[in-house]
Formats: structure tokens, sequence, C-alpha cells
């Protein structure tokens, strides 16, 4: 119960985190709500066109400068919340997702070397979740979304101390056919 | 007192070959108390031709290993008997060989052998057993290891498990890429065969009971699936392939069902599989991480991992499913249990000040005792006698496998001269022809 609240909390707090951001980018207040819905009715796709998170167009994931280049989010040890500094990327994935309904996105979970493998298998899972949580709540389709654990088995860095191990506590969001 | 014997290698004198792959032996940690035995190289009956393996140092080396045993060193032996007419008790007694063994191998055919042993109680100055038992020339580090298990049984009145097998997960890198292979050998590391290889990640390998199969977990196709694959004829079928994790597969003693973790209800959750139909049972509930299930040796309850507490620690629950007591206290990670083959305790692993290594925990009496030594210990897997853990270590930075006696007294490392080895599961006792 106590994580559903957690999640729940920190679901509407980078909600939130995100609208706010929103406020200060030049583009101004364009939702991002509704992207999804024209884009599937009558080809009025490019009518998403730059939105709060810069263009949303398939081609910006391609885009070294785009804030989709940004495909990592890293966590505290056994723990699968997503942090603070981190909920503006899932946002911006989000968006970018719900305004193009036909890119499905890989959410890989991973975690360091300490510890069971199974158990960090379940840790992984637990990260993807996470995101993937975020993600539907800002509007991706369920459809879009598949998440794999593969806990510590494929650590982004090989090393044995805090500073690999960091790099490793991570979800991958990874763009099928991108 | 524990004594190291860091130089004191096993001797692994024969088929070159083997040496690229076979896991080698050191043992790392020795006890006070071994009993002295010695064990003769064993004899050609006239006309028959020496077989390509030293019975006896395959012998010795099991009884060694076991932590229990003292054998001889080959060249303090004062006299080599082959027969009953030739041992002098006198000798042994001298030496302070408590027992003795002598044998004899004659060729009863193309590439059929007989091999003869006797067991001898020095002091008393009489045999304890002897045998015969033929063998194949490729069967002869296994009828080796048949012999051995029944010399531990005699002198120490619990089977022996030297008779057995262990499969294990290698990862290495081949031209640049990983690769990965499950494996199994014999529990001295020899004879290693490779049962799947893999482009990606491969995991938790389990035993059927009667040890014919092995489950596993293969990302092969960049996704969990759980596979149950025949160790004789390689043939294997996928079991799970639900949508997200499939994991952690766990044999029922009866063969009947598998424990597996899935999260396709959206958390990792313990459910147990019909293998006749493949029907699932959803054992736990909640937004835990609910994994690593096992089951005791009655099939009545599962052991398993949770952090419902807030951190991981282990619990057992009724094989159907419903309250779960927890099991442990002390120490912020308690995971990956093992349950030995009487039941009565555990074996898992224990972390505690950012250290992680293999404990034991009595069922009954809850307390926890830790056995090794390392910093990222895991994967701990009992003997089917229950002498002995095998577990997973590193050492220089490389995945290695290490075995410490239950009590905690004696340890083992088994070395690969290159790549990670780990997850090393003991087979159950088999009969193999």
């Amino acid at each position: 119960m106590k994580f559903i609240q957690a999640v729940a909390v920190a679901l509407v707090l980078g909600w939130l985190a995100g609208c706010s951001s929103t406020g200060d980018s030049k583009e101004g207040d364009v939702a991002v709500e509704d992207h999804s819905g024209t884009a599937g009715d009558d080809g009025a796709a490019t009518a998403s066109g730059v939105g709060a998170y810069g263009d949303l167009s398939v081609e910006s994931l391609n885009d070294p400068n785009s804030p989709l280049a940004q495909r990592v989010i890293y966590f505290e040890f056994d723990s699968s919340d997503v942090a603070e500094q981190d909920r503006d990327i899932v946002a911006a994935h989000a968006a970018f997702l719900a305004a193009n309904p036909e890119v499905k996105v890989n959410v890989e979970g991973h975690t360091d070397e300490r510890g069971a493998r199974e158990y960090n298998i379940g840790l992984g899972d637990q990260r993807a979740q996470s995101v993937r949580r975020m993600l539907e709540f800002q509007g991706v389709a369920p459809v879009q979304i598949t998440t794999v654990s593969f806990g510590e088995e494929k650590p982004a860095v090989e090393g044995y101390d805090e500073s690999a191990w960091s790099m490793n506590r991570r979800v991958e969001l990874v763009y099928v056919g991108y | 007192m524990k004594i190291l014997h860091s130089s004191l290698l096993i001797f692994f004198l024969c088929l070159p070959g083997w040496l690229q792959a076979a896991l080698t032996i050191e043992i790392t940690q020795g006890v006070d108390g071994a009993v002295p035995i010695a064990v003769v190289p064993f004899g050609t009956v006239a006309g028959s031709s020496a077989p390509a393996e030293d019975i006896a140092a395959i012998i010795a080396s099991d009884l060694a290993r076991s932590g229990r045993f003292a054998p001889l060193a080959e060249r303090d032996m004062i006299a080599r008997p082959v027969e009953v007419s030739q041992v002098r008790f006198q000798d042994w007694r001298t030496l302070g060989s408590e027992n003795l063994v002598i044998g004899k191998i004659e060729t009863v055919g193309a590439n059929q052998y007989r091999i003869q042993f006797r067991l001898f109680d020095v002091f008393r100055g009489r045999q304890i057993t002897g045998h015969s038992l033929p063998a194949t020339a490729d069967q002869l580090r296994y009828v080796a290891h048949r012999i051995s298990d029944i010399i531990y049984e005699k002198l120490t009145g619990q089977p022996g498990a030297f008779a057995t097998r262990i499969a294990y997960v290698i990862s290495e890198v081949r031209n640049g890429k990983k690769a990965y292979m499950l494996q199994l050998a014999d529990s001295d590391g020899y004879n290693p065969k490779t049962l799947l290889t893999s482009a990606q990640p491969l995991m938790s390998p389990s035993w059927s009971p009667d040890g014919r199969q092995l489950a596993y977990v293969s990302f092969e196709k960049r996704r969990a699936a759980v596979f149950v694959q025949d160790v004789f004829t390689g043939k294997r079928q996928e079991l799970a392939a639900f949508a997200g994790i499939n994991g952690a597969p766990s044999w029922s003693l009866d063969g009947r069902s598998m424990a597996v973790t899935l999260s396709r209800d959206g958390n990792p959750e313990i459910y147990s599989m019909r293998l006749s139909d493949k029907k699932l049972k959803r054992l736990t509930f909640g937004a835990a991480i609910d994994t690593e299930p096992v089951w005791s040796p009655d099939g009545k309850s599962i052991v398993f991992t949770s952090d419902r507490g807030g951190s991981p620690q282990l619990y057992r629950m009724p094989a159907q499913g419903g309250r779960a007591q927890r099991l442990t206290f002390e120490g912020n990670y308690n995971a990956s249990a093992d349950i030995s083959p009487d039941g009565k305790s555990l074996a898992l692993v224990h972390g505690e000040g950012g250290r992680y290594r293999i404990a034991s925990l009595d069922l009954e009496s809850s307390l926890l005792r830790i056995l090794s030594d390392g910093q990222l210990d895991e994967s701990p897997s009992f003997a089917p006698n229950g002498s002995m853990i095998i577990y997973a270590t590193e050492s220089g930075h490389r995945g290695v496998l290490a075995a410490v006696s239950s009590d905690g007294r004696f340890r083992q490392r088994f070395s690969l001269r290159k790549g990670n080895v780990r997850e090393p599961v003991w087979s159950p006792f088999t009969k193999r022809k």
C-alpha cells in the first residue's frame, strides 16, 4: 500500500514538475494530451508540431539536441523511485510517445551487481514498471510500451565500485525500429 | 584452528585437453581433524592394459575435497599393495593412516574394465568393504566417484555426493561480444559440457528432481523466457514466456510442479505451474517483489525472497499459497535461499555493511551463521547429501565458484582459466548407467 501511495505521489509530483517547466519554456503552454487523438483521426498528425518538449516528430528521435536524446534514467540502491531531476526526461518521452502512437518503446530495467540475481530481476522490473506507469499516466497507450528486466545481467559499465554501480542502476528507453 | 592451504592444489594430471575448460579446484581453507587415509595407486591385472585414468588419484582427490579426509601423498607411501596378501597393516599404522584403500583394474573386453577395490580399517586390521564394478573407458571417472561415494558413506555414515554434477553459467567475451553458456560438469569440475550458448544472458538453472532436466531463464529473444532442457538429449521446450519477468524456476521435489516468478500481472509474483498442463496458480499478492521460490523437501512449503517489509528478507508460505512467515531478521539483506536436503536449514545470501556473504540459517533455532568471506558472494546451492554448499564469488574481479562445508570449517575454490563462472547448482543424486 505504502508503495502504491509513493508511486502515486511521485507521479503527481512528476506531472506537476513537467507542467511548471512547460511555463518556462519558450514554446509556451502547448498541452500534450490530445495529440494521439488527432494523429489517428484525419491525418492531422503534423498538427502536433513543436510542443512543450520541442520537436515531437519521429525525426527528433535522432536529434542529439532533443530532450529525447536522453534515454537513461538512474536509480538509488534498492530503489525503484524515479528521481526528481529525471522526471522531465520521462515526461519528454511521454509527450513524444503520446504524439506518435505508432511508435513503440521497450522499457528495460537494470540493477547493479550486488545481491541476489533473481531479486535483481524483480528490482529491475519494478524500475521499468515505475517508468511505464509515468508514461501511461502522461498519455502513452499501454500497447506502445513493453517492459523487460535484465537485473544485473547487462551492466552498462564493468566495474566494482559505486562509480560503476551508479551507472548500472538504470532504466533504458529503447525505441523499437528507430 | 583453521589452516590456510593456499598452495595445496588438488592434482589435475590427466588429459591436458580438458584443462582448458575444466574447473580446477583449490582448497582455500582446510581443517584440523581431517581423517588420514591412504589410497594406494590401483594395480593392473596381468595381461590387462592400464586405463587412461588414475582411479586412485580421483578417489583421493574426492576425499580431500570433502574436507573430511586427508589422503596420504603418494610419495610418502612405503608400500604399494594391490592384493590383500600384500597388505602389512603395521606399515600404515606407522604412517598414521586410519584407513587404507587398495584396488586393481582388469580389462575384460574392448574398452571394458572391471575395477575391484577394498577398504580397510588399519588399526583393527580388517576389511570394511570391498566391491567390484564394471566400467567402459568413458565411465572410468564416474566409477571412481562411485567408489568415493561408497568409501565416504562407510566411514562417515552419510551418503557421498561425488558421483553428482554441477550446472553453472559462464559469461565470456568472444571477438568483442559477450557470450553466455549453460554448462554442466562432474562434481570435481571435470567433463564440462555445454548445454546452450547464447549472445544474450542465461540465468537461474534449476535441476529436475531426477537430475535429467534443467530449467533455466534465457533472454535469447531479448526478453525473459523459462525453458526446460533434457540434459541427455539436449531437447528443450519453452515453459513460460509471458509479458515481463519469467524467472526463478524451481522444481517441486515430486517433479510435477514448477514455481516461477512472473510479472505478467504488473508486479513480480510467485506462481506454481502444473507441468502436465501448464496451469498456473498465483501464490503471492501485493506490491512488493516476491521471488526466488524454493520448495521444502516435503513439498508442503515454499521459501522465497520478498521486500514486503522494506528490505529483501526470506519468508515461508504454504506451497498452495497463504500466510507467509518471516524467517530472517538479522541484517538488511537476506535472499536467494536454498533448502538443505533434510529441510532443517537454509543457505542464503546475507548482506550487511555493504558485504554479501553466504550464510546458513537453522530453521529451528533461527541461528544465522556466516560461512563465506567474499564481498559479493551469491547463489548458494546444497550438495544432495547436505555436506557442502557451492556458491559464486569473485577472485581478481572474475566470477569463480567456491564451496564451503555446511559447518563453515572447510572451503575450496573452483577456477576457470578464462571467463566468469556463476550460478552453480548442485544436481540431485542421479543414477547413470
